[in-house]
Formats: C-alpha cells, sequence, structure tokens
C-alpha cells in the first residue's frame, strides 16, 4: 500500500510549525501505525531529513505513550485502540493521512508530535491517591471489598493516561482523565477518608493546569482506547458539588 | 507537629472561607451554574409556551390571560427580575466557559473531524447568541411595542391591550414570522444539547435516571419547537385570524 | 573483585527477621540531610522512591518515558504471586520459595528467595491498602487464579492489566511524596553514566532529553531499577524503550554483572509477521490454561488448520509432557515449539509458529465462558493479526520476554560498588536461570517497598552524609565523556540507520544465541559483534543536533551499548558449559532434547569485572549453596 503523509513538523515548543507533505510507499497491511512511521522515517534518514520525532513505548496498547492524531481522531478512527495497535489494513490504498499532535494548551508541542503531558501527573499530585505509607497496611482481605464496587473501580482504572481526552475534546478538557482517577479511588472503600478533599484538589489543580470545561460532547468517551465511560465525569461533577458546596 | 506530613491535597483543601464561591467559580461550578439556569430557563420557555398556544382557543381567552398576568403587579416583576437574573447568569456563565474553552485549545486541528458531538452541541454559543438576539428583539416587539408601535397601540372589545390582534397581525409579516421560526430552531437545537447536557453536569448517573441525559434534550426541544412555530405559522397562513375590534 | 554475599546466619525462616533487626538505623531527623538518586520508576524504583520518601529521605526520581507512570512495569498482564495460601490450597511460604528455586533451575540464592517469599504477603495487603483494584470473589474478598503451570493458585491479578494497576499504586504513592515535598521526579531524564568516588557510588550523570542538557547530579547513594534488556534481541515483548545502559555504564564503573546469559523466551508471543516488525506481543500465558498447543503432525503441511484431521495433528506438548501438558514451563514450552519449527511443522508465514487452539474448549465450556475470560486478549489478538480466534486457532511462537540476569547484588541489594543498590528485573537475584510467571512484579515490590527501604538505611548510616558536591572532578571528568560520546555519535555521519544496525544485532543474537545456544554459534556471535560495533561506529548516521529532543540521538547510546553487552551476554554463555533455565546449550541435553545441568562445575554464579576497553572482562564465581531445596532435575513430563 501507498500512502501520501501530511504530518505536523514542529522543530521545539516556541517555534512555528507547519504540515510537511511525504510519502509512505510498500507499506504492509499487516503494519501498525507506528512501525509504519518508522519505515517513513528510515527513509526521511535516508534523504538527510531529521526522522518524525513521535512518543511511543510499549506499542502494544497500554502504556499511554503513544499520541497521534489521526485524520482528525485522536488514535485514529479504530474505536478501543491506541495508535500503537492500529494497523495500516484499516486504510484504503492511496489514502491521504493527516497525522497532528495532541492539541490543547494544557500540552504544549515539544517537537513534531510530541507533547508535554506533565499536567497530568500535576493533577494526580494533588490528591490522586491513597495516603498509606508502606507498611501500614492490614492483611488484603480484612476489607472485603464488594465485587461490583472493585469491578467498576476496575473499569475507571483502566485509563492509561494518554491525553486522548484532551485531544479529542472540543474545549481541551481532561475531565474524563480526572473523573476516571477520582472514581477509581472513590468507588473503593479504601478511598473514603479522602475523598472529598480528593475531588476538591484534583478538579482545582485541573482547572489550574489550564485544560478546557467539560460540555458535554463525548468525544473523549468514543476515542478513548480504553473505553473510559463518561457516566464517571458526571459522577465526579456531583462528588465535587457535594463536596464544594458543603457548609463547614 | 511536622508540616511535611500535610500534603497538598490536604493543604488545598482544608476548611477555608469562599469555599462554596470557589467551587461556584470552578470548571465544574461554572458549569452547574449554567446547568441550573438553563433548566430554569427552559421552565420558563415551556410554560411560556403553554400560555402563548391560548391563541388557538381564541381572542377573549388569550387576552384575558394577559390582563390576569398584568394584574398580578409585583409578583410578575418579582418573576421577571428572577427571570432576568437566571438569563444573566446562564449568559455571564456561558461566556466565561466559552471563553475558557477558546484559551484551552489555542491551536486548531488541520484536519478537523468529530467522532460523536452533533452540530448542536458545537454551536452552543452561536445559538445561545442568536437566542439572545432574539430574546431582545422580541420584547422590543411584543412587551414594549417598539417595532410595530400601531399594533400596540389597538384594543380589544373589552378595551383591554389587544395582544391577540397585535400578534396575529404582526405575523402576517413575513419577516416576522420568518425570524420568530428561525430563532425556534435555534433554540431548538440549543435545548436538544442542553437540555439533556444539564443532567450530567449535575452528576445524573442512576440507569433510572439516565433517559434525561440521552432523549430528553432532542424530546423537550422539538416539543418546544412545535409549539413555538406554530404560532406564527397559524397566523401566518390565516389559521388563526385577527380578532374583533382590531 | 569480593563478592561477600552477607548472608545472615541462622535458619533461613530468621534470617531476614533477625537481618533487619541488626541494621543500622538514620536518625529520622537526619534522614532528610541524605539524598538518594534513583534511577527507574517501574515497579521497583516506583515503590522504593515512595518508601524512601515516606522515611523522610530526600529522593530525585529518574526516568526516560514522559512520565513515571509509563515505566515498562505497566505492561504485565498476568498477576503477581503471594504466598497468601487464601485459597486454602497448601500454599506457604516454604512452597512458593521452593517452586521459585526449582523454577529457576537451582541457579539463585535460597536465602534471597526465602526472603522474597516471605515479604509476597505483605505487597498484597500494601497494594490493596492503596486502592489497586484485585480481582475480587462476590463474597468481596480476593480472588487468585493458578499462573505459568503452579501447582497452587497464588496469584493475585487485576483483569488483564496487574502490572499497570500495580504501578499505578506505586506511581500515585509516589506522587504523593513529590506533593509532599520529599521526592522530584526527573521524567525525560536518562541517566548515562555512573559517578564513583574513593570507591564509593556517589551520583550520576543524565540528558535532559528535550533540551540535551547534560548534568550531574551527586547524592548518598545510587539506586538502579532500570528494567531488563531483553531488547538486545532487538525483536522482543519489552517496551521499545528498554535498555542495557544504566547497568551497562555503572558495569564499565565498576559494578559486576551477573549471569547475563540468563534470558527468559516467552512461548506465547504473536509470531513476527514480516520484517518491518518493531516489537513482539506477549498474548498472556493464562491462554495455556484452556488452549491447547500443536502443529500438523507432518513436515511442509500448508493446508489450514480447519482442514487437518485429529489424527493429523501433534499436541506436543500434551505428548512430551503428560503430566503438565500445555501448562508446562516457559522454558521448556519454548524450546518444544522451536524444535517443531525446526522440523518444519511451524506454521503462519516464515512457519514460526505453532497453533494455539480453543476449539475443544470453546465446545467444552461454550463460547460465552472464553469470552469472559479471555475476550480482551482474543480482541488484542484479532486488533493485531486481523484473525478472530475464536474460529480459526491463535498463532504463537516464543519471544525475549524477561532477562534473570543483571548486576550482581549482594544480601542488602547492593552492587560490587558500595553505595549502588540494584532492584527489580536490573539485578540478578532471585529467579536463577528461569523466572516463573508471576514473579517479576513480586520481586520488584518486594525489593522497593520491603528490602531496600531497611538494607539502605544501614549503608547511609554507616556512610554518613556525602560531602562531594555535584560539581567535583569526578563529576566533570563524566560530564566530559558523557557530552564526548554524544557529540562523536552525532559527528559519524555515515549511511545507516540506529535501527538497522539494532535489527542486525538482534538477529544474530536471536539466531546464535538465542532459545538454543552451541559454542560454535557463540564464537561466531563473539566474533561478528566486534564487527558490528566497528561498523557502527564507522557508519552510522545521526541526524539533527543533541541540544534538542532527538530520538535517534538516544536510540543511538542505547544500542551503542547492547553492542558492547551483546559480546558479554555470549562470553556468558559460552563460558557456561550447562544447560539450564532458559540457558540452552545444544551440547548438553539428554538424547530426549532436555537440558542438561552440571551442578558440579556450574553450580554458582558468574559475576564479570571490566578490566578496561582493551582487556577482556574477569569472571568470578559466586558458590551456591542448597540446603532447604535439594538439587534435583526439573521434570515436567
Ligand atoms: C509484556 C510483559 C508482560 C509481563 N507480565 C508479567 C506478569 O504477568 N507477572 C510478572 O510478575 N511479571 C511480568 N512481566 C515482567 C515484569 O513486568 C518486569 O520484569 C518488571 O515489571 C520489571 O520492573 P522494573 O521496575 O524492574 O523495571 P521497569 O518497569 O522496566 O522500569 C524501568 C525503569 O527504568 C527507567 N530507565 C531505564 N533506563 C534508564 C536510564 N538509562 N535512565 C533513566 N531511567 C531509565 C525507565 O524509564 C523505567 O522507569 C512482564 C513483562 C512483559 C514484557
Ligand atoms: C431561553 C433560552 C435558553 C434556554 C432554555 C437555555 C438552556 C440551556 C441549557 C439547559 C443548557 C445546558 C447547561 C449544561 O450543559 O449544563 C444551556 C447551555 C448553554 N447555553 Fe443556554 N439557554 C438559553 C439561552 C441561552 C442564551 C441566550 C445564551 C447566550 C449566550 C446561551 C448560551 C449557552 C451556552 C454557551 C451553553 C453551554 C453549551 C454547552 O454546554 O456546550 N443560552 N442552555
Ligand atoms: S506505545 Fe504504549 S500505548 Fe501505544
Amino acid at each position: 500500500m501507498d500512502f501520501t503523509l501530511h504530518v505536523w513538523r514542529q522543530a521545539g515548543p516556541d517555534q512555528p510549525g507547519h504540515m510537511e507533505l511525504y510519502q509512505a510507499r510498500d507499506i504492509s497491511p499487516d503494519m501498525s501505525f507506528l512501525e509504519m512511521l518508522d519505515l517513513v522515517n528510515e527513509d526521511l534518514e535516508k534523504q538527510g531529513i531529521e526522522p518524525i520525532a513521535f512518543d511511543h513505548d510499549c506499542r502494544e496498547g497500554i502504556c499511554g505513550m503513544c499520541s497521534l492524531v489521526i485524520n482528525g481522531v485522536a488514535h485514529g478512527q479504530q474505536p478501543a485502540t491506541t495508535t500503537c495497535q492500529l494497523h495500516m489494513r484499516h486504510f484504503r490504498d492511496k489514502d491521504s493521512i493527516y497525522i497532528e499532535p495532541w492539541r490543547a494548551a494544557a500540552f504544549p508541542v515539544v517537537k513534531d508530535l510530541v507533547v508535554d503531558r506533565s499536567a497530568f501527573d500535576r493533577v494526580i499530585e494533588a490528591g490522586g491517591f491513597i495516603s498509606v505509607n508502606t507498611g501500614s497496611a492490614q492483611d488484603g482481605n480484612c476489607l472485603p471489598v464488594p465485587k461490583d464496587a472493585a469491578d467498576t473501580a476496575m473499569d475507571a482504572a483502566a485509563c492509561i493516561g494518554c491525553g486522548a481526552c484532551v485531544a479529542a475534546c472540543p474545549n481541551g478538557s481532561s475531565m474524563l482523565f480526572v473523573a476516571a482517577k477520582v472514581a477509581h479511588l472513590a468507588h473503593l472503600p479504601q478511598g473514603q477518608p479522602e475523598k472529598r478533599r480528593r475531588v476538591l484538589a484534583m478538579v482545582e489543580q485541573m482547572d489550574r493546569e489550564g485544560f478546557g470545561h467539560c460540555t458535554n460532547h463525548y468525544e473523549c468517551e468514543a476515542v478513548c482506547p480504553k473505553e473510559i465511560s463518561r457516566q464517571f465525569i458526571a459522577e465526579m461533577n456531583r462528588e465535587y458539588l457535594k463536596a464544594g458546596l458543603q457548609a463547614h | 507537629m511536622e508540616v511535611a506530613h500535610a500534603t497538598h491535597a490536604e493543604v488545598a483543601a482544608q476548611r477555608q472561607p469562599g469555599r462554596v464561591a470557589r467551587t461556584l467559580r470552578s470548571s465544574i461550578g461554572s458549569k452547574t451554574l449554567m446547568a441550573v439556569t438553563g433548566l430554569g430557563l427552559l421552565a420558563f420557555v415551556i410554560v411560556h409556551m403553554l400560555d402563548n398556544l391560548q391563541i388557538f382557543l381564541g381572542q377573549e381567552r388569550y387576552n384575558g390571560f394577559a390582563a390576569f398576568l398584568r394584574s398580578t403587579g409585583p409578583l410578575l416583576w418579582i418573576l421577571r427580575i428572577g427571570l432576568l437574573a437566571l438569563f444573566v447568569l446562564h449568559v455571564g456563565a456561558a461566556v466565561k466557559v466559552w471563553r475558557a474553552n477558546k484559551e484551552a485549545r489555542l491551536e486548531p486541528y488541520v484536519f478537523r473531524a468529530s467522532v460523536r458531538t452533533g452540530y448542536a452541541a458545537r454551536t452552543m454559543i452561536v445559538s445561545g447568541m442568536i437566542v439572545f438576539a432574539f430574546v431582545v428583539y422580541h420584547l422590543l416587539h411584543l412587551t414594549f411595542g417598539l417595532t410595530h408601535p400601531e399594533l400596540f397601540a389597538l384594543r380589544d372589545p373589552a378595551g383591554h391591550h389587544d395582544v391577540y390582534s397585535m400578534v396575529v397581525l404582526s405575523f402576517r409579516e413575513w419577516p416576522v414570522t420568518v425570524s420568530y421560526i428561525v430563532a425556534q430552531v435555534l433554540l431548538c437545537m440549543h435545548i436538544s444539547h442542553g437540555a439533556s447536557s444539564a443532567f450530567q453536569t449535575l452528576g445524573i448517573t442512576h440507569p433510572r435516571w439516565l433517559w434525561l441525559k440521552q432523549g430528553f434534550g432532542p424530546g423537550v426541544a422539538t416539543f418546544i419547537a412545535a409549539g413555538n412555530i406554530a404560532i406564527p405559522l397559524a397566523c401566518w397562513i390565516g389559521i388563526v385570524q385577527p380578532g374583533t375590534g382590531a | 573483585m569480593q563478592l561477600d554475599a552477607r548472608i545472615p546466619a541462622g535458619p533461613i525462616e530468621a534470617k531476614w527477621d533477625r537481618h533487619k533487626a541488626e541494621l543500622k538505623l538514620v536518625n529520622p531527623a537526619n534522614k532528610r540531610k541524605y539524598t538518594i538518586l534513583m534511577v527507574g520508576t517501574g515497579l521497583a524504583g516506583g515503590s522504593a522512591a515512595a518508601s524512601l520518601a515516606e522515611l523522610g529521605y530526600n529522593v530525585e526520581v529518574f526516568c526516560f518515558q514522559d512520565s513515571a507512570r509509563r515505566a515498562h512495569s505497566i505492561a504485565a498482564q498476568g498477576g503477581i504471586n503471594a504466598a497468601k495460601n487464601y485459597q486454602n490450597d497448601g500454599d506457604s511460604v516454604r512452597r512458593l520459595f521452593h517452586d521459585t528455586v526449582k523454577g529457576g533451575d537451582f541457579r539463585a540464592r535460597e536465602a534471597n528467595v526465602y526472603r522474597l517469599a516471605q515479604v509476597s504477603a505483605s505487597i498484597i495487603d500494601q497494594c490493596v491498602a492503596q486502592g489497586v483494584p484485585f480481582a475480587r470473589e462476590y463474597g468481596g474478598l480476593l480472588s487468585n487464579r493458578s499462573f505459568g503451570g503452579a501447582q497452587v493458585s497464588r496469584t493475585f491479578y487485576a483483569r488483564g492489566q496487574t502490572g499497570q494497576q500495580l504501578l499505578l499504586g506505586c506511581y500515585q504513592a509516589l506522587a504523593r511524596q513529590v506533593a509532599a515535598g520529599r521526592a522530584r521526579v526527573h521524567p525525560r531524564t536518562e541517566m548515562l553514566d555512573l559517578v564513583v568516588v574513593d570507591g564509593r557510588a556517589r551520583g550520576i550523570v543524565t540528558r535532559d532529553l528535550v533540551s540535551g542538557a547534560i548534568r550531574s547530579w551527586a547524592g548518598d547513594a545510587v539506586v538502579l531499577a532500570t528494567g531488563g534488556y531483553s531488547n538486545v534481541f532487538f525483536l522482543s515483548t519489552n517496551a521499545k524503550g528498554c535498555n542495557v545502559t544504566a547497568i551497562w555504564r555503572a558495569y564499565k564503573r565498576g559494578a559486576g554483572l551477573a549471569n547475563p546469559c540468563f534470558t527468559q523466551i516467552h512461548p506465547t508471543s504473536i509470531p513476527q509477521a514480516g520484517d518491518y516488525q518493531s516489537k513482539l506481543t506477549l498474548m498472556s500465558e493464562s491462554l495455556r490454561n484452556d488452549g491447547r498447543v500443536w502443529v500438523p503432525a507432518r513436515p511442509g503441511d500448508t493446508r489450514k488448520p480447519a482442514d487437518i484431521p485429529e489424527g493429523e495433528r501433534d499436541y506436543f506438548l500434551e505428548r512430551m509432557y503428560p503430566a503438565y501438558g500445555n501448562l508446562c514451563p516457559r522454558d521448556i514450552a519454548s524450546r518444544a515449539a522451536k524444535r517443531v519449527c525446526d522440523e518444519d511443522r511451524g506454521v503462519g508465514p516464515g512457519g514460526r509458529g505453532v497453533y494455539l487452539d480453543f476449539r475443544d474448549a470453546i465446545q467444552r465450556l461454550g463460547r460465552a465462558v472464553i469470552e469472559e475470560r479471555y475476550g480482551n486478549l482474543f480482541q488484542m489478538y484479532e486488533r493485531i493479526t486481523g484473525e478472530e480466534p475464536y474460529a480459526t486457532p491463535m498463532r504463537i511462537y516464543p519471544a525475549p520476554h524477561y532477562t534473570m540476569g543483571g548486576l550482581w547484588v549482594d544480601y542488602n541489594l547492593m552492587s560490587t560498588i558500595p553505595g549502588l543498590y540494584v532492584i527489580g528485573e536490573a539485578n540478578f537475584s532471585d529467579h536463577g536461570a528461569n523466572r516463573l510467571g508471576a514473579s517479576a512484579l513480586m520481586q520488584g515490590l518486594a525489593d522497593g517497598y520491603f528490602i531496600l527501604p531497611y538494607t539502605i538505611g544501614d549503608y547511609l548510616a554507616g556512610a554518613g552524609p556525602s560531602r562531594i558536591p555535584a560539581d567535583h572532578a569526578a563529576f566533570q571528568g563524566a560530564q566530559a565523556e558523557v557530552a564526548g560520546r554524544q557529540r562523536r555519535l552525532l559527528a559519524i555521519n555515515g549511511r545507516r540507520s540506529v535501527d538497522s544496525f539494532h535489527i542486525e544485532l538482534g538477529k544474530l543474537m536471536w539466531n546464535k544465541c538465542g532459545m538454543t545456544r552451541s559454542a560454535a554459534s557463540l564464537k561466531e556471535c563473539l566474533e561478528r559483534i566486534p564487527q558490528l560495533r566497528a561498523q557502527f561506529w564507522e557508519d552510522l548516521r545521526v541526524l539533527g543536533t543533541g541540544d534538542t529532543l532527538n530520538q535517534s540521538l538516544e536510540k543511538a547510546g542505547r544500542v551503542a551499548d547492547f553492542l558492547e553487552f551483546a559480546e558479554l551476554l555470549a562470553l556468558d554463555a559460552l563460558q557456561r558449559e550447562e544447560s539450564c533455565g532458559g540457558h540452552f546449550r545444544e551440547e548438553h541435553q539428554t538424547p530426549e532434547g532436555e537440558a542438561r545441568r552440571d551442578d558440579q562445575n556450574h553450580c554458582h554464579v558468574s559475576v564479570w569485572e571490566h578490566q578496561g576497553p582493551d582487556r577482556p572482562p574477569q569472571m568470578h564465581e559466586e558458590p551456591l549453596q542448597f540446603e532447604h531445596v535439594p538439587l534435583a532435575t526439573r521434570s515436567y513430563k
């Protein structure tokens, strides 16, 4: 298969970027999208052009490092699939493919298709944890957790923190990510003592980072490679209001 | 006390004065404000529509109801001020959210695509603004009578201000009718996203109430649009005729 | 080189407790005066960094990914072992200890393994308290499964994402310490050298992968938690970034490197589809619980699987290992698959694959049950291959997966360089010549949560706070060396890409030093690696500059290290004249083709010491004694 690629190139954070046109030739339908880019990069290097920078690591859909907007859709059109797991058999021969970085003010471009997602780390630092020191835990089975609560917590915890939700949101909002983290801990009995302060701190950090406000487009849910549900956003709205409007 | 043991989370969430104000100013708070005021406005729009559908019941009934409203005096003013407040808060929050969202996504995608969101959801600020412009026009037209002073001066056989004939006769002018219909289509779009969205914002997750977040918006929006469009349309094509005395 | 394992005296059950009681403590008020440099944020590094910061130490944490949460540990699917005996099926510390020593083919230290089994139970408690959403039964209690051929159900899991959930647990704990100001995380920062002053590890040199800035960090102790080196084979189940650089640079600064030839090949990975392939994807081992492995009985049979009648299929694991069948250990299953493929009975492109068939399980249990158990794995398989495993059998093939070898450490997890600690997959300690399924997560967290925090205090208390600043001459020298190397890589300006060298090295290692090895193949390796290395330094092409994000430059540095390290790996494999665990020497097998260990001559850890650039490394031996699990031939027949 052959493709025409339009790729965002940007030398550095403060430099202007632009789309470049490249050809991808002799691509096997069994290649992953990133393997296709590897090949293109190999070609570019031969021509003396600096290869396209893009983030990736595990290449099996779990580390959340890969991050490309492909034809306008974060991680591409295949549902529940990260870019690294997207295969070229889903494209048509001779297709034009637009490849852009995650776009959000809170995710500044580092270079080409690589962005800085450290805002997510700061949201977690603000309160996305259970305060328990090593060694102070009781026996694991002393705290029964109803199976459905554990399952719901796991549904939320499946988030890989890739940031596709932010990239897809017309408002650059990170509500799905933050909500998933909040819900993961809020559904477990271990998470109860800090439930209130956690949601307040995380939402406020999210705002400080310059993420947008959710206006319920649900694009995030549609592109999420782990199919995190929008219900968690509703839950976080409720928990935040409950916690924030409680008078003391 | 060892200070180092307090984490940011603890510090950030400690009881502080202004907690409630801070909550309302946050992203979720602004959205909540919008949702609550939006639902308030929605309630008004529904009631307002039901009031006006009385136009199909004839001049006497319609004008009588208008007279009744005016007779409530201060109550009407309280309602009007309340409504204005809802409007101001709603628009204020909307503009704040809209601006924050512009800033959160400075650079647009070269290739734009969306997977799930619809036209109505993407154009809320536009439909809202047009509805806002329409409301101003609507007030000038029928409440203050500035656009058609001659119709505003009409009196019915009982000597009341003849609202009925004023409405029917103004809709005989196609530009007026068309502008009302267009505004209603936009209001319909606005509500079809807004009314469902509001329940997501307010945190509804119980399976029993999920319909509020799904079909409710489009449903209630269609209902309102149908009712509100029926009035000018009926006047324009002559199903509803001007009253006596006009 | 002194190899004092410092194993405490006393009965094995009491060693750790007694040792803990004897370790020196650092005064709580003084802890913040000590800076610990933690390289790596996987399960080992993340858990250690959080625990040390909780204790009050000042911790600087480094990783090359853009967030600590993305360390390769995140990819672990199957689960984590612990001797909880919640299932009442006869598990115990002793049994886990026994299984791990035996599974490691008697090449691990008994005392370490015993301690690992002892602390395993606390790991689960800790993780539950942190909110790790382990699978549960309806009664609300923790669920277990049997994994990797264990006879008891001791594996805890969180859907197919155990690694991610455990990692999020320690990442969150670390985030809490960052918020408290006791730990700082430096993502996108790669450690490129270790600084040793007066025989003690005193700091590291890093490169900021975004700005290219090279800088020094001084500390009181350095901990390497940098994972494994499976990517020496280029294609492996590891993440693309996994590398040997950190431990290799430490080796070149004097740390002993143990058993590099102990590499594990995992039997159930999706086979390679083409030359362009960039990595291999693991299919969880749990699939072998219900899937049956087979190949056509006749060589060269190219019929579709559905067209091959039952009588012409060879369920070779069930045939060769009737007692364990499809559940035999990884090394054994892998070699069996290789053998049938070598007999030209392999399936799929290139004939490098065997079937993993769920037909019988679907018939027996129904599709719904299989879907519930393995739905996400089947989906993953389909996504990659475009084939539907409900309808047609999966194809699998062994792939490099884990490395048991690593920097040598004593009982305290300290390397041969005082002040340099090594934890997780990066050290050699607990798995001997073969790791059992669900034991790497256990070891990483045991090291990080429950061992290092005690043992490092002993060293720090003895050494006192370091007064060596980051502008000491040793730092300046190391920094200049690192910068010089970056410049050299950029200056070669030859014709070949980094990947082309990495791929060539990988193929060589896989074919000549992979699942099976022989003196001849290893000698070939030893001849060709230096040639390839020379070519690399002549013909490499890295575009761009060193002062921005430059992914080719990052890779070049790692491949340069692999090109040196590979030689040591082959040398170690050549020297180890026996077959054990993941190390299979063709010369040393039984008539039936099983591994033949040589306890007479090789019951030891091989520890390599760097002798400078132009001299061959020197090998030392740490003898191993087996007092509690008697040396025996592993048999899974
Ligand atoms: C696909 C797969 C599935 C697995 N499933 C299981 C399982 O089910 N059960 C089980 O027990 N084990 C499993 N394993 C093995 C297990 O996941 C690993 O052995 C273990 O997670 C290693 O953890 P670690 O903390 O030692 O290293 P890693 O998690 O690899 O972390 C290494 C860290 O070091 C950093 N680093 C490396 N080099 C440098 C450098 N030079 N400078 C700065 N930072 C550096 C990295 O950024 C990273 O943060 C699996 C492995 C794979 C590949
Ligand atoms: C009678 C008139 C109106 C009604 C019934 C109404 C109703 C609503 C409702 C129910 C919402 C949903 C709130 C939420 O998502 O939480 C909403 C959102 C919104 N409204 Fe209105 N509204 C009206 C007028 C206006 C006007 C005049 C503006 C002018 C700016 C406006 C702008 C917005 C915006 C920008 C949103 C947010 C859109 C989004 O969620 O994407 N609305 N409205
Ligand atoms: S590279 Fe890890 S999720 Fe794509």
